[in-house]
């Protein structure tokens, strides 16, 4: 389907020399990394550097200036897009996704348990808070059952005990053997494999 | 199998949102006021309206394809709704399929229900009433197609309803001449020219608008 993505059903990612440009301007140049099942990376790096460009990639809706990457073929993403509908009671709109992906109503239960969300399965998306919405796009993601997970800010907005929840859910997609890519600038409780600390290139040039 | 189970989801669930948030009255309501203004504004005689009442009824029709444009796409292409599906493996064209039948679904029949109440005020019946929901009804698929594509194309832009107005109006114009002409003409060559108008216009839709889907994404 892309140019660049050769997708196996492998459990592992394998990026190899990625370029990514937007809007005339190359955000990263030759991005090597390896990710395999039951491993975690974590993005890192200013604002605007090309974290959320890079997940947006991987998950196939942005396509690589350069270089290929491949990986398996179900992927969840989890970005700053609700992808839900307001106006409907949030197991109502979790069991669109859950229809798509194949899933039953007990899985989207599931889905909210984990995501601390079960008390409000009857409640409009519109009248959730920020940090309500932010579980909601987590329930979102675990109900999918993919793979390789990626998450563009996955903390943002929620409370310390939401942050360990989240933290426990990472964990255990883990260990079942899936793969995650988180972008965070908040730390978040699970030990991750490898760092990318995406900086700037102008600044990288000026170093040389 | 798994997909035409997703693509089935994906409809009903956009045709389940027009009807209960009432984006698919709008069009039968903006069409019968045109129809009962009308003959407020040529007068009552049964003879003129019964000449252009079947041309005005015509022209309503393409005027209210463009009320529900900017309710099309944008919204859930803002919500990041069709990125979730790219994701699991859609296409741009089967996502811009799938919203012309939804959109046809909720647009179409609702459509030609107004036009039969709206024929009674023009005093339309018989023969140049068959001809006009026939008229209308193949046409409608080819309306539901513009408005995908225009919605498509103008998705994410400032001024999108005025843009789409100006859009609409050459691309509907095949549509008009052979749609309003199979009325006086009274003849099935008009109906026929206008059934592969629409045709063409429904087969471009899901590639038109899945590349504007797509450039607007990159």
């Amino acid at each position: 389907m892309n140019e660049g993505q050769s997708t196996g059903s492998s459990n592992r990612l394998l990026a190899e020399a990625l370029s990514c440009a937007r809007g005339g301007r190359i955000l990263f140049r030759n991005l090597d990394f390896v990710l395999e099942a039951g491993q975690a990376g974590l993005l890192t790096g200013p604002n605007g550097v090309g974290k959320s460009s890079l997940l947006r990639l991987l998950a196939g809706l942005l396509h690589p200036m350069a270089g290929s990457y491949a990986g398996p073929e179900s992927i969840a993403l989890c970005d700053d897009r609700l992808a839900l509908d307001e106006h409907l009671p949030l197991a109502q709109t979790l069991r669109f996704w859950a229809q798509l992906d194949g899933k039953d109503n007990a899985d989207v239960s599931t889905a909210m348990a984990r995501a601390g969300l079960d008390h409000l399965a009857d409640v409009p998306v519109r009248y959730f808070s920020t940090g309500q919405r932010q579980r909601a796009r987590l329930a979102r993601t675990y109900l999918t059952g993919a793979s390789l997970w990626l998450l563009d800010e996955p903390a943002n907005g929620l409370d310390t005990d939401s942050v360990g929840q989240l933290g426990l859910a990472l964990q255990s997609h883990l260990d079942s053997g899936g793969l995650l890519i988180a972008a965070s600038h908040i730390p978040l409780p699970i030990a991750f494999d490898f760092t990318l600390d995406l900086q700037p290139l102008e600044e990288l040039e000026a170093c040389l | 199998m798994f997909v035409m189970n997703g693509i089935a989801s994906i409809i009903w669930r956009d045709v389940r949102q027009s009807y209960a948030s009432g984006g698919t009255w709008l069009p039968v309501i903006f069409y019968l006021s045109a129809a009962t203004l009308f003959p407020f504004a040529v007068g009552p005689d049964p003879q003129l309206l019964l000449q252009t009442g079947g041309g005005i009824l015509w022209i309503a029709a393409l005027l209210a394809t463009l009320l529900p444009l900017d309710r099309l796409i944008q919204p859930d292409l803002e919500n990041g709704i069709y990125d979730q599906m790219i994701v699991r493996g859609l296409s741009d064209e089967m996502i811009a399929a799938a919203r012309l039948v939804s959109h046809w679904l909720a647009f179409g029949p609702p459509l030609l229900l107004a036009a039969l109440l709206a024929s009674g005020l023009m005093g339309l019946e018989g023969v140049a009433l068959g001809t006009l929901l026939a008229s209308l009804a193949i046409a409608t698929p080819a309306l539901a197609g513009l408005a995908v594509m225009i919605a498509a194309l103008t998705a994410g832009l400032k001024g999108a309803g005025a843009l789409g107005g100006l859009l609409l109006v050459p691309l509907a114009i095949p549509l008009l001449i052979f749609g309003a002409g199979s009325l006086s003409a009274q003849s099935s060559s008009a109906l026929a020219f206008l059934a592969a108008i629409s045709l063409l216009l429904v087969a471009i839709t899901p590639f038109a608008a899945g590349a504007a889907l797509r450039a607007v994404r990159e």
